[in-house]
Protein backbone atom coordinates (compact mmCIF):
# COMPACT_ATOMS: atom_id res chain seq x y z
CA UNK A 1 0.00 0.00 0.00
CA UNK A 2 1.27 3.10 -0.96
CA UNK A 3 0.86 5.89 1.90
CA UNK A 4 0.98 9.76 1.14
CA UNK A 5 0.58 11.97 4.58
CA UNK A 6 0.49 15.11 5.73
CA UNK A 7 3.13 16.45 2.34
CA UNK A 8 4.12 19.68 1.88
CA UNK A 9 5.83 20.76 -1.07
CA UNK A 10 7.65 23.54 -1.75
CA UNK A 11 9.26 24.83 -5.25
CA UNK A 12 11.91 27.34 -5.74
CA UNK A 13 12.51 27.66 -1.74
CA UNK A 14 9.19 30.11 -2.19
CA UNK A 15 5.83 28.14 -3.71
CA UNK A 16 4.15 26.15 -1.41
CA UNK A 17 2.01 23.61 -3.65
CA UNK A 18 1.00 20.92 -1.93
CA UNK A 19 -0.34 21.44 1.66
CA UNK A 20 -0.71 18.85 3.70
CA UNK A 21 -1.69 16.21 1.06
CA UNK A 22 -3.05 12.48 2.41
CA UNK A 23 -3.93 10.02 -0.20
CA UNK A 24 -3.60 5.92 0.19
CA UNK A 25 -3.92 3.67 -2.99
CA UNK A 26 -4.46 0.03 -1.69
CA UNK A 27 -2.98 -3.03 -3.18
CA UNK A 28 -5.06 -3.99 -5.77
CA UNK A 29 -7.09 -1.11 -5.95
CA UNK A 30 -7.31 1.89 -8.72
CA UNK A 31 -8.00 4.61 -7.08
CA UNK A 32 -8.44 8.51 -8.80
CA UNK A 33 -7.04 11.71 -8.06
CA UNK A 34 -9.28 14.51 -9.54
CA UNK A 35 -8.49 18.11 -9.64
CA UNK A 36 -8.87 21.06 -12.06
CA UNK A 37 -5.33 22.12 -13.55
CA UNK A 38 -3.21 23.96 -10.74
CA UNK A 39 -4.50 21.61 -7.95
CA UNK A 40 -0.80 20.02 -7.76
CA UNK A 41 -1.85 16.38 -9.18
CA UNK A 42 1.63 16.40 -11.31
CA UNK A 43 3.10 17.49 -8.39
CA UNK A 44 1.99 14.84 -5.96
CA UNK A 45 3.39 12.59 -8.84
CA UNK A 46 6.84 14.18 -8.75
CA UNK A 47 6.80 14.10 -5.43
CA UNK A 48 5.90 10.59 -4.97
CA UNK A 49 8.64 8.97 -7.78
CA UNK A 50 11.19 11.67 -7.02
CA UNK A 51 11.14 13.86 -9.81
CA UNK A 52 10.55 17.13 -7.80
CA UNK A 53 14.66 17.57 -8.05
CA UNK A 54 14.19 18.35 -11.68
CA UNK A 55 11.88 21.29 -10.77
CA UNK A 56 13.65 22.71 -7.87
CA UNK A 57 10.91 21.38 -5.30
CA UNK A 58 11.32 19.80 -2.39
CA UNK A 59 9.04 17.88 0.24
CA UNK A 60 8.87 20.32 3.47
CA UNK A 61 6.93 18.15 5.42
CA UNK A 62 5.12 14.49 5.71
CA UNK A 63 6.23 11.24 4.28
CA UNK A 64 5.88 8.95 1.40
CA UNK A 65 5.59 5.19 2.28
CA UNK A 66 5.36 2.01 0.05
CA UNK A 67 4.44 -1.36 2.09
CA UNK A 68 6.05 0.35 5.44
CA UNK A 69 9.09 1.82 4.12
CA UNK A 70 9.94 5.44 3.46
CA UNK A 71 10.35 6.20 -0.09
CA UNK A 72 10.42 10.26 0.45
CA UNK A 73 14.22 10.76 -0.24
CA UNK A 74 15.40 8.22 -2.32
CA UNK A 75 16.41 8.71 -6.15
CA UNK A 76 14.16 8.05 -8.74
CA UNK A 77 15.92 4.64 -9.93
CA UNK A 78 15.26 3.21 -6.76
CA UNK A 79 11.88 4.08 -6.13
CA UNK A 80 11.80 2.10 -9.67
CA UNK A 81 13.37 -0.54 -8.34
CA UNK A 82 10.82 -0.67 -4.92
CA UNK A 83 7.88 -1.13 -7.06
CA UNK A 84 6.48 2.37 -8.25
CA UNK A 85 6.68 3.28 -11.96
CA UNK A 86 5.04 6.21 -13.98
CA UNK A 87 3.55 7.28 -16.95
CA UNK A 88 4.00 10.85 -17.24
CA UNK A 89 1.98 13.61 -18.51
CA UNK A 90 2.41 14.01 -21.99
CA UNK A 91 3.36 10.50 -22.69
CA UNK A 92 7.34 11.50 -23.11
CA UNK A 93 8.44 8.42 -24.88
CA UNK A 94 11.43 8.96 -26.79
CA UNK A 95 10.74 10.00 -29.73
CA UNK A 96 14.27 9.12 -31.11
CA UNK A 97 14.19 5.66 -30.08
CA UNK A 98 12.47 3.15 -31.76
CA UNK A 99 8.97 1.48 -30.41
CA UNK A 100 11.45 -1.59 -28.76
CA UNK A 101 14.27 0.73 -27.88
CA UNK A 102 11.64 2.90 -25.31
CA UNK A 103 10.60 -0.73 -24.04
CA UNK A 104 14.13 -1.44 -23.35
CA UNK A 105 14.68 1.87 -21.53
CA UNK A 106 11.45 0.96 -18.86
CA UNK A 107 12.91 -2.38 -17.86
CA UNK A 108 16.22 -0.78 -17.70
CA UNK A 109 16.24 -1.79 -13.63
CA UNK A 110 15.53 -5.38 -14.47
CA UNK A 111 18.54 -7.47 -14.64
CA UNK A 112 16.87 -10.74 -15.03
CA UNK A 113 16.60 -11.89 -18.93
CA UNK A 114 14.05 -13.79 -18.63
CA UNK A 115 11.77 -11.42 -16.42
CA UNK A 116 12.32 -8.75 -19.21
CA UNK A 117 11.53 -10.99 -22.16
CA UNK A 118 8.44 -12.00 -20.26
CA UNK A 119 7.06 -8.13 -19.46
CA UNK A 120 7.87 -7.82 -23.22
CA UNK A 121 5.97 -10.37 -24.48
CA UNK A 122 3.30 -9.07 -22.00
CA UNK A 123 2.96 -5.75 -23.63
CA UNK A 124 3.02 -7.43 -27.27
CA UNK A 125 -0.17 -8.91 -26.22
CA UNK A 126 -1.55 -6.14 -24.17
CA UNK A 127 -0.89 -3.73 -27.28
CA UNK A 128 -0.55 -5.77 -30.76
CA UNK A 129 -0.67 -2.08 -32.15
CA UNK A 130 2.84 -2.08 -31.22
CA UNK A 131 3.53 -5.77 -32.12
CA UNK A 132 3.40 -4.11 -35.54
CA UNK A 133 5.35 -1.32 -35.37
CA UNK A 134 8.44 -2.56 -32.69
CA UNK A 135 10.99 -1.26 -35.00
CA UNK A 136 9.33 2.00 -35.95
CA UNK A 137 10.59 5.29 -34.87
CA UNK A 138 8.34 6.03 -31.44
CA UNK A 139 7.84 9.96 -32.40
CA UNK A 140 6.19 9.21 -35.60
CA UNK A 141 3.46 6.97 -33.88
CA UNK A 142 0.19 8.39 -33.32
CA UNK A 143 -1.14 10.01 -30.32
CA UNK A 144 -3.42 7.11 -29.49
CA UNK A 145 0.20 4.41 -30.06
CA UNK A 146 2.31 6.78 -28.54
CA UNK A 147 0.19 6.22 -24.52
CA UNK A 148 0.19 3.17 -25.29
CA UNK A 149 3.65 2.76 -25.80
CA UNK A 150 4.41 4.33 -22.78
CA UNK A 151 1.98 2.90 -20.23
CA UNK A 152 3.92 -0.51 -21.97
CA UNK A 153 7.19 1.09 -21.01
CA UNK A 154 6.05 1.65 -17.65
CA UNK A 155 4.70 -1.75 -17.07
CA UNK A 156 8.67 -3.24 -18.15
CA UNK A 157 9.72 -2.79 -14.71
CA UNK A 158 6.90 -4.92 -13.56
CA UNK A 159 5.54 -2.42 -11.08
CA UNK A 160 3.54 -3.07 -7.76
CA UNK A 161 2.14 0.54 -8.30
CA UNK A 162 1.45 2.47 -11.80
CA UNK A 163 0.81 5.77 -11.25
CA UNK A 164 -0.62 7.36 -14.45
CA UNK A 165 -0.80 11.08 -14.95
CA UNK A 166 -3.41 12.30 -17.38
CA UNK A 167 -3.78 9.12 -20.02
CA UNK A 168 -7.02 10.40 -21.53
CA UNK A 169 -4.90 13.78 -22.33
CA UNK A 170 -5.33 15.03 -25.80
CA UNK A 171 -6.95 11.64 -26.89
CA UNK A 172 -10.04 10.42 -29.41
CA UNK A 173 -13.24 9.35 -27.23
CA UNK A 174 -12.61 6.22 -28.97
CA UNK A 175 -8.95 6.21 -27.64
CA UNK A 176 -10.18 6.94 -24.16
CA UNK A 177 -12.46 4.03 -24.03
CA UNK A 178 -9.29 1.77 -24.84
CA UNK A 179 -7.05 3.34 -22.38
CA UNK A 180 -9.82 2.57 -19.65
CA UNK A 181 -10.15 -0.62 -20.17
CA UNK A 182 -6.17 -1.05 -20.56
CA UNK A 183 -5.78 0.21 -17.18
CA UNK A 184 -8.61 -2.44 -15.91
CA UNK A 185 -7.04 -5.00 -17.27
CA UNK A 186 -3.39 -3.63 -15.64
CA UNK A 187 -5.40 -4.19 -12.80
CA UNK A 188 -6.74 -7.21 -12.83
CA UNK A 189 -3.53 -8.36 -13.00
CA UNK A 190 -2.03 -7.45 -9.43
CA UNK A 191 -0.77 -4.08 -10.67
CA UNK A 192 -2.46 -0.82 -8.11
CA UNK A 193 -3.33 1.88 -9.98
CA UNK A 194 -3.47 5.40 -8.98
CA UNK A 195 -5.27 7.26 -11.71
CA UNK A 196 -4.42 10.86 -11.87
CA UNK A 197 -7.41 12.79 -14.19
CA UNK A 198 -9.20 15.59 -15.29
CA UNK A 199 -11.92 13.29 -16.87
CA UNK A 200 -13.69 12.52 -13.79
CA UNK A 201 -16.34 10.79 -15.78
CA UNK A 202 -14.00 8.08 -17.46
CA UNK A 203 -11.42 8.11 -13.46
CA UNK A 204 -14.17 7.80 -11.53
CA UNK A 205 -16.08 4.77 -13.67
CA UNK A 206 -13.26 2.41 -13.02
CA UNK A 207 -11.64 3.47 -9.32
CA UNK A 208 -12.24 2.28 -6.58
CA UNK A 209 -11.56 5.06 -4.56
CA UNK A 210 -11.32 9.10 -5.08
CA UNK A 211 -9.70 11.48 -4.11
CA UNK A 212 -10.86 15.28 -5.65
CA UNK A 213 -7.80 17.54 -5.17
CA UNK A 214 -8.19 21.75 -4.96
CA UNK A 215 -4.97 24.08 -4.44
CA UNK A 216 -2.39 21.60 -2.69
CA UNK A 217 -5.14 19.78 -0.59
CA UNK A 218 -7.72 17.12 -0.64
CA UNK A 219 -11.39 18.40 -0.34
CA UNK A 220 -13.47 15.67 -0.51
CA UNK A 221 -12.95 11.60 -1.04
CA UNK A 222 -14.97 9.14 -1.05
CA UNK A 223 -15.51 5.04 -3.05
CA UNK A 224 -15.77 6.20 -6.59
CA UNK A 225 -19.36 4.67 -6.85
CA UNK A 226 -20.31 7.23 -4.17
CA UNK A 227 -18.24 10.50 -5.50
CA UNK A 228 -19.91 9.78 -9.14
CA UNK A 229 -23.26 10.40 -8.14
CA UNK A 230 -22.58 13.43 -5.38
CA UNK A 231 -24.20 16.52 -6.65
CA UNK A 232 -21.24 18.90 -6.64
CA UNK A 233 -18.53 16.15 -8.40
CA UNK A 234 -21.34 16.30 -10.81
CA UNK A 235 -21.95 19.53 -11.38
CA UNK A 236 -18.25 20.81 -11.48
CA UNK A 237 -16.70 17.80 -12.60
CA UNK A 238 -18.81 16.39 -15.36
CA UNK A 239 -20.85 19.58 -16.12
CA UNK A 240 -24.14 18.00 -15.34
CA UNK A 241 -27.33 19.35 -13.43
CA UNK A 242 -28.16 17.75 -9.87
CA UNK A 243 -31.49 16.98 -11.61
CA UNK A 244 -31.99 16.06 -15.22
CA UNK A 245 -28.77 15.33 -16.71
CA UNK A 246 -28.49 18.06 -19.19
CA UNK A 247 -25.41 19.57 -19.98
CA UNK A 248 -24.50 22.95 -18.42
CA UNK A 249 -23.26 25.74 -20.63
CA UNK A 250 -20.07 26.64 -20.32
CA UNK A 251 -20.67 30.07 -19.06
CA UNK A 252 -23.02 28.65 -16.20
CA UNK A 253 -19.82 26.52 -15.12
CA UNK A 254 -17.87 29.39 -14.78
CA UNK A 255 -20.07 31.66 -13.05
CA UNK A 256 -20.37 28.53 -10.73
CA UNK A 257 -17.48 28.38 -10.14
CA UNK A 258 -16.74 31.88 -9.18
CA UNK A 259 -19.24 31.17 -6.48
CA UNK A 260 -18.60 27.98 -4.85
CA UNK A 261 -15.35 26.64 -4.00
CA UNK A 262 -14.59 22.69 -2.34
CA UNK A 263 -14.18 23.01 0.94
CA UNK A 264 -14.23 19.94 3.50
CA UNK B 1 49.49 21.91 -39.91
CA UNK B 2 50.13 21.47 -43.40
CA UNK B 3 49.99 17.55 -43.81
CA UNK B 4 52.85 15.91 -46.00
CA UNK B 5 55.07 17.99 -48.06
CA UNK B 6 53.35 18.07 -51.82
CA UNK B 7 55.29 14.95 -53.03
CA UNK B 8 55.27 14.92 -56.73
CA UNK B 9 53.55 11.85 -58.34
CA UNK B 10 54.36 10.73 -61.57
CA UNK B 11 50.90 11.28 -63.20
CA UNK B 12 47.63 12.88 -62.32
CA UNK B 13 46.07 9.44 -61.38
CA UNK B 14 48.82 8.85 -58.67
CA UNK B 15 48.67 11.83 -57.52
CA UNK B 16 44.55 11.54 -57.09
CA UNK B 17 45.05 7.94 -55.40
CA UNK B 18 47.67 9.63 -53.10
CA UNK B 19 45.54 12.48 -52.54
CA UNK B 20 42.33 10.40 -51.63
CA UNK B 21 44.32 8.35 -49.03
CA UNK B 22 45.46 11.34 -47.45
CA UNK B 23 41.90 12.99 -47.61
CA UNK B 24 40.44 10.00 -45.75
CA UNK B 25 43.02 9.65 -43.24
CA UNK B 26 42.95 13.47 -42.31
CA UNK B 27 38.70 12.72 -42.34
CA UNK B 28 38.88 9.81 -39.91
CA UNK B 29 41.10 11.47 -37.72
CA UNK B 30 38.55 14.88 -37.58
CA UNK B 31 36.04 12.21 -37.30
CA UNK B 32 37.51 10.53 -34.22
CA UNK B 33 37.94 13.75 -32.92
CA UNK B 34 34.70 14.61 -33.74
CA UNK B 35 33.04 11.51 -32.48
CA UNK B 36 34.51 12.97 -28.79
CA UNK B 37 32.74 15.53 -28.84
CA UNK B 38 29.39 13.81 -29.91
CA UNK B 39 29.30 11.92 -27.15
CA UNK B 40 29.74 13.73 -24.41
CA UNK B 41 27.16 16.66 -26.12
CA UNK B 42 24.54 13.81 -26.84
CA UNK B 43 24.17 12.74 -23.09
CA UNK B 44 24.96 16.27 -21.48
CA UNK B 45 23.81 18.69 -24.08
CA UNK B 46 27.69 20.75 -23.66
CA UNK B 47 30.12 21.18 -25.77
CA UNK B 48 33.43 19.92 -23.62
CA UNK B 49 36.10 22.56 -24.84
CA UNK B 50 38.30 20.29 -22.33
CA UNK B 51 38.91 17.50 -25.59
CA UNK B 52 42.14 19.33 -26.71
CA UNK B 53 43.64 18.80 -23.19
CA UNK B 54 42.47 15.90 -22.84
CA UNK B 55 44.05 14.85 -26.03
CA UNK B 56 47.34 16.22 -24.75
CA UNK B 57 47.05 14.11 -21.69
CA UNK B 58 46.28 10.95 -23.32
CA UNK B 59 49.42 11.47 -25.82
CA UNK B 60 51.30 12.32 -22.59
CA UNK B 61 49.94 9.07 -21.03
CA UNK B 62 51.24 6.73 -23.90
CA UNK B 63 54.75 8.58 -23.52
CA UNK B 64 54.74 7.94 -19.96
CA UNK B 65 53.67 4.18 -20.52
CA UNK B 66 55.13 3.25 -23.61
CA UNK B 67 58.87 4.49 -23.75
CA UNK B 68 59.42 5.70 -20.11
CA UNK B 69 57.65 2.29 -18.19
CA UNK B 70 58.18 0.23 -21.22
CA UNK B 71 54.59 -1.09 -20.64
CA UNK B 72 53.60 -4.01 -22.24
CA UNK B 73 57.22 -4.42 -23.53
CA UNK B 74 58.50 -5.32 -20.28
CA UNK B 75 56.52 -8.33 -19.52
CA UNK B 76 55.60 -9.97 -22.81
CA UNK B 77 57.75 -10.60 -26.39
CA UNK B 78 55.92 -10.52 -30.17
CA UNK B 79 55.89 -7.73 -32.49
CA UNK B 80 56.23 -3.85 -31.28
CA UNK B 81 52.95 -2.64 -32.91
CA UNK B 82 51.02 -5.26 -30.73
CA UNK B 83 52.97 -3.71 -27.89
CA UNK B 84 51.94 -0.35 -28.73
CA UNK B 85 48.36 -0.75 -29.54
CA UNK B 86 47.84 -2.15 -25.89
CA UNK B 87 49.92 0.61 -24.50
CA UNK B 88 47.55 2.83 -26.64
CA UNK B 89 44.69 0.99 -24.69
CA UNK B 90 46.21 1.67 -21.71
CA UNK B 91 46.35 5.23 -22.27
CA UNK B 92 43.12 5.89 -23.53
CA UNK B 93 42.21 3.98 -20.30
CA UNK B 94 44.24 6.24 -18.05
CA UNK B 95 42.61 9.42 -19.84
CA UNK B 96 39.00 8.05 -19.35
CA UNK B 97 39.53 8.06 -15.43
CA UNK B 98 40.72 11.06 -15.93
CA UNK B 99 37.45 11.98 -17.89
CA UNK B 100 35.35 10.24 -14.74
CA UNK B 101 37.10 12.05 -11.57
CA UNK B 102 36.93 15.62 -14.10
CA UNK B 103 33.33 14.98 -14.53
CA UNK B 104 32.60 13.65 -10.95
CA UNK B 105 34.08 16.60 -9.64
CA UNK B 106 33.06 19.45 -11.62
CA UNK B 107 30.46 18.11 -13.95
CA UNK B 108 27.85 16.25 -11.64
CA UNK B 109 27.36 19.03 -9.36
CA UNK B 110 25.70 21.05 -12.35
CA UNK B 111 23.24 18.76 -13.53
CA UNK B 112 19.99 21.09 -13.68
CA UNK B 113 21.84 23.87 -14.01
CA UNK B 114 22.10 26.45 -16.90
CA UNK B 115 24.18 24.37 -19.54
CA UNK B 116 25.89 27.47 -20.55
CA UNK B 117 27.61 27.53 -16.85
CA UNK B 118 28.46 23.74 -18.00
CA UNK B 119 30.13 24.80 -21.05
CA UNK B 120 32.32 27.61 -19.39
CA UNK B 121 33.22 25.14 -17.14
CA UNK B 122 34.68 23.13 -19.55
CA UNK B 123 36.60 26.17 -20.98
CA UNK B 124 38.03 26.17 -17.53
CA UNK B 125 38.94 22.53 -17.25
CA UNK B 126 40.75 22.88 -20.69
CA UNK B 127 43.10 25.60 -19.22
CA UNK B 128 43.44 23.91 -16.02
CA UNK B 129 44.28 20.59 -17.68
CA UNK B 130 45.81 22.23 -20.46
CA UNK B 131 48.50 24.20 -17.89
CA UNK B 132 49.45 20.57 -16.44
CA UNK B 133 49.97 19.01 -19.03
CA UNK B 134 52.23 21.26 -20.36
CA UNK B 135 54.48 21.32 -17.19
CA UNK B 136 54.13 17.57 -17.57
CA UNK B 137 55.06 17.82 -21.31
CA UNK B 138 57.43 20.60 -20.74
CA UNK B 139 59.32 22.19 -23.66
CA UNK B 140 61.00 19.27 -24.60
CA UNK B 141 58.12 17.25 -27.19
CA UNK B 142 57.83 13.34 -25.62
CA UNK B 143 58.29 10.47 -28.10
CA UNK B 144 55.34 8.46 -28.51
CA UNK B 145 57.10 5.34 -30.44
CA UNK B 146 54.54 5.34 -33.08
CA UNK B 147 55.54 1.92 -34.78
CA UNK B 148 55.42 2.63 -38.49
CA UNK B 149 56.98 5.89 -37.71
CA UNK B 150 57.36 8.00 -41.40
CA UNK B 151 56.86 5.23 -43.43
CA UNK B 152 55.22 4.70 -46.31
CA UNK B 153 54.19 2.15 -49.11
CA UNK B 154 53.26 2.41 -52.71
CA UNK B 155 49.75 1.86 -54.66
CA UNK B 156 50.85 1.69 -58.57
CA UNK B 157 52.84 5.35 -58.21
CA UNK B 158 51.06 6.96 -55.16
CA UNK B 159 53.07 7.28 -51.76
CA UNK B 160 50.65 6.09 -48.80
CA UNK B 161 51.24 7.03 -45.72
CA UNK B 162 51.24 3.93 -43.02
CA UNK B 163 49.54 6.57 -40.40
CA UNK B 164 47.28 6.82 -43.01
CA UNK B 165 45.51 3.44 -43.10
CA UNK B 166 46.08 3.74 -38.97
CA UNK B 167 44.19 6.65 -38.91
CA UNK B 168 41.40 5.07 -40.93
CA UNK B 169 41.35 1.80 -39.66
CA UNK B 170 40.93 3.39 -36.38
CA UNK B 171 38.41 5.58 -37.31
CA UNK B 172 36.53 2.52 -38.62
CA UNK B 173 36.82 0.74 -35.18
CA UNK B 174 35.69 3.20 -33.25
CA UNK B 175 32.74 4.43 -35.19
CA UNK B 176 31.16 0.86 -35.44
CA UNK B 177 32.08 0.06 -32.01
CA UNK B 178 29.90 3.24 -31.00
CA UNK B 179 27.33 2.17 -33.29
CA UNK B 180 27.34 -1.47 -31.48
CA UNK B 181 27.14 0.45 -28.10
CA UNK B 182 23.94 2.50 -29.08
CA UNK B 183 22.41 -0.83 -29.55
CA UNK B 184 23.13 -2.21 -25.87
CA UNK B 185 20.90 -1.71 -23.10
CA UNK B 186 23.33 1.08 -21.63
CA UNK B 187 23.71 2.76 -25.24
CA UNK B 188 19.95 2.81 -25.50
CA UNK B 189 20.01 4.17 -22.00
CA UNK B 190 22.10 7.14 -23.06
CA UNK B 191 20.27 8.27 -26.03
CA UNK B 192 17.27 7.89 -24.24
CA UNK B 193 18.84 10.28 -21.47
CA UNK B 194 19.96 12.52 -24.52
CA UNK B 195 16.31 13.03 -25.54
CA UNK B 196 14.31 13.62 -22.48
CA UNK B 197 16.16 13.88 -18.76
CA UNK B 198 13.23 13.90 -16.99
CA UNK B 199 11.78 10.67 -18.64
CA UNK B 200 14.76 9.06 -18.70
CA UNK B 201 15.08 9.34 -14.60
CA UNK B 202 11.07 8.32 -14.39
CA UNK B 203 12.12 4.74 -16.33
CA UNK B 204 14.70 4.43 -13.49
CA UNK B 205 17.65 5.42 -15.77
CA UNK B 206 21.04 6.29 -13.29
CA UNK B 207 21.45 9.76 -15.19
CA UNK B 208 24.92 10.46 -13.11
CA UNK B 209 25.91 7.07 -14.61
CA UNK B 210 25.11 7.48 -18.07
CA UNK B 211 27.39 10.99 -17.81
CA UNK B 212 30.34 9.39 -16.63
CA UNK B 213 30.20 6.62 -18.72
CA UNK B 214 29.90 9.72 -21.87
CA UNK B 215 32.56 11.34 -20.02
CA UNK B 216 35.03 8.36 -19.99
CA UNK B 217 34.35 7.31 -23.67
CA UNK B 218 34.53 10.58 -24.66
CA UNK B 219 37.80 11.52 -23.10
CA UNK B 220 38.98 7.94 -24.48
CA UNK B 221 38.18 8.75 -27.59
CA UNK B 222 39.75 12.29 -27.36
CA UNK B 223 43.64 10.49 -26.16
CA UNK B 224 43.19 8.16 -29.17
CA UNK B 225 42.53 11.08 -32.05
CA UNK B 226 45.09 13.40 -29.93
CA UNK B 227 47.61 10.25 -30.47
CA UNK B 228 46.96 9.62 -34.20
CA UNK B 229 47.05 13.24 -34.57
CA UNK B 230 50.76 13.63 -33.35
CA UNK B 231 51.74 10.99 -36.30
CA UNK B 232 54.45 11.78 -38.24
CA UNK B 233 52.72 13.24 -41.56
CA UNK B 234 50.05 15.63 -39.29
CA UNK B 235 52.10 16.06 -35.56
CA UNK B 236 55.41 17.14 -34.66
CA UNK B 237 56.42 13.99 -35.99
CA UNK B 238 55.30 11.72 -33.61
CA UNK B 239 55.81 13.59 -30.67
CA UNK B 240 53.80 14.58 -27.41
CA UNK B 241 53.63 18.50 -27.88
CA UNK B 242 51.99 21.29 -26.78
CA UNK B 243 50.37 22.06 -30.40
CA UNK B 244 48.42 18.61 -29.40
CA UNK B 245 46.51 20.83 -27.38
CA UNK B 246 45.14 23.07 -30.01
CA UNK B 247 44.37 20.12 -32.74
CA UNK B 248 40.81 18.98 -31.14
CA UNK B 249 39.67 22.54 -32.12
CA UNK B 250 40.04 21.82 -35.89
CA UNK B 251 37.55 19.04 -35.65
CA UNK B 252 34.91 21.26 -34.38
CA UNK B 253 33.67 22.86 -37.83
CA UNK B 254 33.43 19.04 -38.43
CA UNK B 255 31.15 18.85 -35.39
CA UNK B 256 29.27 21.71 -36.38
CA UNK B 257 28.50 20.47 -40.25
CA UNK B 258 27.71 17.30 -39.33
CA UNK B 259 25.19 17.75 -35.98
CA UNK B 260 26.40 18.30 -32.51
CA UNK B 261 24.63 15.43 -31.42
CA UNK B 262 24.93 12.77 -34.57
CA UNK B 263 27.44 10.17 -34.39
CA UNK B 264 27.16 9.16 -38.04
CA UNK B 265 27.29 13.27 -38.84
CA UNK B 266 30.52 13.00 -37.35
CA UNK B 267 31.65 10.83 -39.70
CA UNK B 268 30.39 12.25 -42.36
CA UNK B 269 31.09 15.83 -41.16
CA UNK B 270 34.71 14.81 -40.12
CA UNK B 271 35.24 13.01 -43.64
CA UNK B 272 33.74 15.96 -46.18
CA UNK B 273 35.77 18.65 -43.98
CA UNK B 274 38.97 16.62 -44.36
CA UNK B 275 38.22 15.78 -48.48
CA UNK B 276 37.87 19.98 -48.37
CA UNK B 277 40.67 20.43 -46.62
CA UNK B 278 43.18 18.36 -48.46
CA UNK B 279 41.77 18.78 -51.55
CA UNK B 280 42.02 22.45 -51.90
CA UNK B 281 45.27 21.59 -50.89
CA UNK B 282 46.37 19.99 -53.68
CA UNK B 283 44.43 21.33 -56.67
CA UNK B 284 44.18 25.24 -55.61
CA UNK B 285 48.26 24.73 -54.85
CA UNK B 286 48.85 26.34 -58.46
CA UNK B 287 46.74 29.54 -57.25
CA UNK B 288 48.61 31.16 -54.72
CA UNK B 289 49.38 34.08 -55.98
CA UNK B 290 46.11 34.97 -55.99
CA UNK B 291 44.26 33.13 -53.23
CA UNK B 292 47.79 33.24 -51.19
CA UNK B 293 49.30 30.37 -48.85
CA UNK B 294 47.63 28.65 -45.58
CA UNK B 295 44.13 28.95 -47.70
CA UNK B 296 43.62 25.16 -46.75
CA UNK B 297 43.28 26.02 -43.20
CA UNK B 298 40.11 28.44 -44.06
CA UNK B 299 38.56 25.64 -46.62
CA UNK B 300 36.79 24.16 -43.75
CA UNK B 301 35.23 26.62 -42.24
CA UNK B 302 33.75 28.28 -45.64
CA UNK B 303 32.55 24.72 -46.08
CA UNK B 304 30.77 24.71 -42.24
CA UNK B 305 29.70 28.21 -42.93
CA UNK B 306 28.06 27.09 -46.40
CA UNK B 307 26.73 23.51 -44.91
CA UNK B 308 25.11 25.58 -42.06
CA UNK B 309 23.34 27.88 -44.08
CA UNK B 310 21.21 25.09 -45.78
CA UNK B 311 21.11 23.12 -42.61
CA UNK B 312 21.36 24.98 -39.36
CA UNK B 313 21.09 21.86 -37.52
CA UNK B 314 23.78 20.24 -39.33
CA UNK B 315 23.91 17.77 -41.85
CA UNK B 316 22.38 14.99 -39.71
CA UNK B 317 21.64 17.07 -36.26
CA UNK B 318 18.15 16.45 -35.70
CA UNK B 319 15.98 19.46 -35.36
CA UNK B 320 13.04 17.22 -33.13
CA UNK B 321 11.55 14.66 -34.21
CA UNK B 322 7.65 15.20 -33.28
CA UNK B 323 5.05 14.48 -34.38
CA UNK B 324 1.80 17.04 -34.80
Amino acid sequence: MLEVANLEVVYNEVILVLRGLSIEVPDGQIVALLGANGAGKTTTTRAITGLLDVHEGKITKGTVTLAGERIENLEPSQIVRSGITQVMEGRRVFAELTVDENLVTGGITNTDRVSISEAHDRVMTMFPVLADRRTATAGYLSGGEQQMLAIGRALMSNPKLLILDEPSLGLAPKLVAQIRDTIVEINQSGTSVLLIEQNANMALSIADYGYIMETGKIVMDGEAAKLLKDEDVQEFYLGLHGDGGDRKSFREVKHYKRRKRWLS
Amino acid sequence: MSGLPLVLAANALDTFVQTLFKALALGSLYALLALGFVLIYKATQTINFAQGALALAGTWFLSIIFMDWEIPGRWIGGPGWVHWFIALLLAATATAVLGLIVERLTIRPMIGEPLFSMAVITLGLEVVIRVVAFDAVNTTPRILGIPWGAETFKIGGAMVAWSYIAAIGMAGVAFLGTWRFFKTRTGVAMRATAFDQEAALAQGINVGRVFAIAWAAGAALAAISGIFASMPPWGPAGLASRDGAFFAFRALPAVILGGLDSVVGALIGGLIIGFAEVFAGQYLASYTGVIGTGYQQVVPYVVMLVGLLVRPYGIFGTAEVRRV
